[in-house]
């Protein structure tokens, strides 16, 4: 009887690490699929020979890519958005979370379901592209800064992390040593709020990084084009050699495809390198929170 | 405010135990005047004031802009001077057959998501759980996020790569095998079931994150107790975990089923191609189209409303009849 609960535990478990296993190749091979494509032969390519190994292995494609000041412009152009739209955004989630944790501030309630209800409502694109209008922000990146710097959801994250981790104790204890409502936010709550903050920033970057659809509506000038966007323009639009090969000022004979992996494995690889080193504290920062009490 | 309800639900799914404390002087109970709480508590405000502009400009000003779906629009005479028609606008979309076919995609699309998507992740939550192994764990979990990652447009673009009739690596492998190919995104029915698949495939893995949060706020007793009973693996999972998890569940049932008339506009533009429009076409794309490439604002504006607002109406419904189970008892 011991011996049999025994092997099903073993066969279990052989289930579990098995459905696991194909799960995680599942999420893995494809990236690693066009990472191959993108260092292979052309010949190779074009004859499909290449899955998961290269074959003729060459750096040509991202040479040209490379050789690519358009593309080089959308990379600058993208790193600088980002960083502006996450320091933005951080500044506004903490200047509205934190006084929203202290319980004597009238007309608190009030305050916090006008943040919320931003989660709800939204007028819709053309509201939103006519203010984007209005304001004079199109074909500039501010139109990809402004509007979508506050999130309300990343504000109650915050909110809930400072209710919840933080002791009133230890800012009253600052407020009686005479210590200011900015004082206290800087000196105290900022420091013990770091693994959410880093999870926050994260957020915030790599959300802006990844989008392309407010890029979509409010630029239209080439030069202006973020990584995403120019991307999407080389993958969707140029479905036959000609229009890629135009579109990247190459030279050389290269097939689309390999173009195309190079392409993407540059837009990636960004997310794929910072990605492992950050995932650790932003997945801890969410653990935190949603562990202790 | 049912709705602020159900975000203070989820915090406390989230955070447990939250405590209620208070600073000494808000205790007091005097009656003061506005200008007394701005001078004491003005630091607060000023930090309040930077971010309730940026809401009050970019959230709450567009909402302005809807009158232009009651309005025959034109740009140069602008919101103020432009002719009122009342409902025509509405009367002509749902005259339109294009209307009902991006609402249809849009409803079955996200319905399919829901069904084959929304169980993923507590399953291979679960799973992840039973694994023992650390290092295993950690790297499979560090793989299983990586998709959520990646922007839409990188996906599509993988997604082509792999799936392609022509030159997929798929396809390859099928016709190696001495297989046709199978038209992946190029066929309507093959292509909704691509996008589906996906979907799963993107969001699977950083869905288990809130639910092996969950599982990790059992309380260990429950399982111990079980042991000495000498309840199975199996059984440990069935009377246990997942009723444990089952408000986690709940809650994000009711915020799926609120987004069932959303539509994921990137991923569907990534996606879709022009052979798939009848299956793909959803209401964001359609007001896109519509809107910003045909200039035609006031119908994009009136699809739009139409979308948050019976969207919005859906969340409250979804809410009360959660409630409503919630009440009846457990499994």
């Amino acid at each position: 009887m011991m011996n049999l609960s025994k092997v099903t535990d073993k066969l279990a478990d052989i289930f579990i690490y098995t459905i696991i296993t194909l799960a995680s190749l599942a999420c893995l091979i494809p990236f690693l699929h066009v990472a191959v494509l993108s260092v292979s032969s052309n010949q190779a390519v074009i004859s499909r020979k290449v899955f998961l190994w290269p074959v003729g292995f060459n750096l040509d494609a991202y040479i040209t890519v490379f050789k690519d000041p358009s593309m080089i412009r959308s990379l600058f152009l993208t790193v600088v958005i980002t960083i502006l739209f996450t320091a933005l955004g951080m500044f506004l989630t903490i200047c509205s979370a934190y006084p929203l944790t202290r319980k004597r501030l009238k007309g608190r309630h009030a305050l916090t379901v006008i943040f919320l209800l931003t989660m709800y409502f939204s007028a819709g694109i053309i509201p939103d592209y006519l203010l984007v209008y209005n304001l004079k922000l199109i074909n500039t990146i501010w139109s990809l800064i402004f509007p979508l710097a506050f999130s309300a959801y990343n504000m109650i994250i915050l909110k809930s992390y400072i209710e919840n981790t933080i002791p009133d104790s230890l800012e009253e204890s600052a407020f009686l040593d005479g210590c200011s409502d900015i004082g206290i936010l800087i000196k105290i709550i900022l420091p013990l709020c770091k693994p959410v903050l880093a999870t926050l920033c994260l957020f915030y970057a790599v959300g802006r990084w990844n989008a392309f659809q407010d890029a979509l509506y409010y630029i239209t000038k080439q030069n202006l084009y973020p990584l995403q966007l120019k991307l999407n323009m080389l993958v969707n639009a140029a479905q036959d050699t000609q229009s890629i090969s135009q579109e990247i000022n190459i030279t050389t004979m290269l097939a689309p495809e390999v173009i195309k992996a190079a392409c993407i494995m540059f837009a990636t690889l960004p997310i794929v390198i910072v990605y492992p080193f950050l995932q650790k504290y932003f997945v801890k920062g969410i653990m935190i929170g949603a562990v202790k009490g | 405010m049912i709705l602020y309800t159900v975000i203070e639900k989820t915090n406390i799914l989230i955070f447990p135990s939250s405590q209620k404390g208070d600073f000494t002087m808000a205790n007091v109970k005097t009656r003061r005047g506005i200008l007394f709480y701005l001078k004491r508590d003005w630091q607060l405000y000023l930090l309040l004031l930077f971010p309730i502009t940026a809401v009050i400009i970019f959230k709450y000003i567009p909402l302005s802009g809807l009158v232009i779906a009651f309005k025959d629009y034109d740009v140069i005479k602008g919101f103020a001077n432009s002719k009122w028609i009342g409902f025509d606008i509405f009367k002509e979309i749902f005259r339109m057959k294009g209307f009902y076919r991006v609402l249809r995609n849009t409803l079955v699309l996200n319905l399919l998501d829901l069904i084959v998507g929304f169980p993923a992740p507590i399953i291979l939550a679960i799973l992840l759980n039973e694994v023992k192994n650390a290092t295993f764990k950690k790297i499979s979990q560090t793989i299983l996020y990586l998709p959520h990652f990646i922007s839409w447009v990188i996906i599509g673009g993988i997604m082509y790569q792999l799936l392609s009739t022509r030159s997929g690596m798929l396809n390859s492998l099928l016709n190696k095998l001495g297989k046709e190919s199978i038209p992946f995104l190029t066929e309507r029915y093959h292509w909704v079931v691509t996008y589906v698949l996906v979907g799963v495939w993107q969001t699977m893995g950083w869905g288990t994150i809130i639910y092996l949060a969950a599982i990790s706020g059992i309380n260990h007793e429950y399982y111990e107790a079980a042991t000495v009973d000498g309840a199975k693996r199996l059984a440990k999972i069935i009377y246990i975990t997942i009723p444990c998890i089952r408000p986690t569940i709940v809650t994000l049932l009711i915020l799926n089923l609120g987004r069932i008339m959303g539509s994921n506009f990137e991923r569907v533009y990534s996606m879709g191609n022009p052979i798939v429009m009848e299956f793909s076409d959803v209401i964001s794309t359609f007001v896109y189209n519509v809107g910003l490439k045909s200039y035609r604002y006031n119908v994009a504006t009136a699809v739009g409303m139409f979308q948050s607002v019976v969207g919005f109406i859906l969340v409250i419904i979804a809410d009360r009849v959660a409630k409503r189970i919630g009440e009846s008892g457990l499994i």
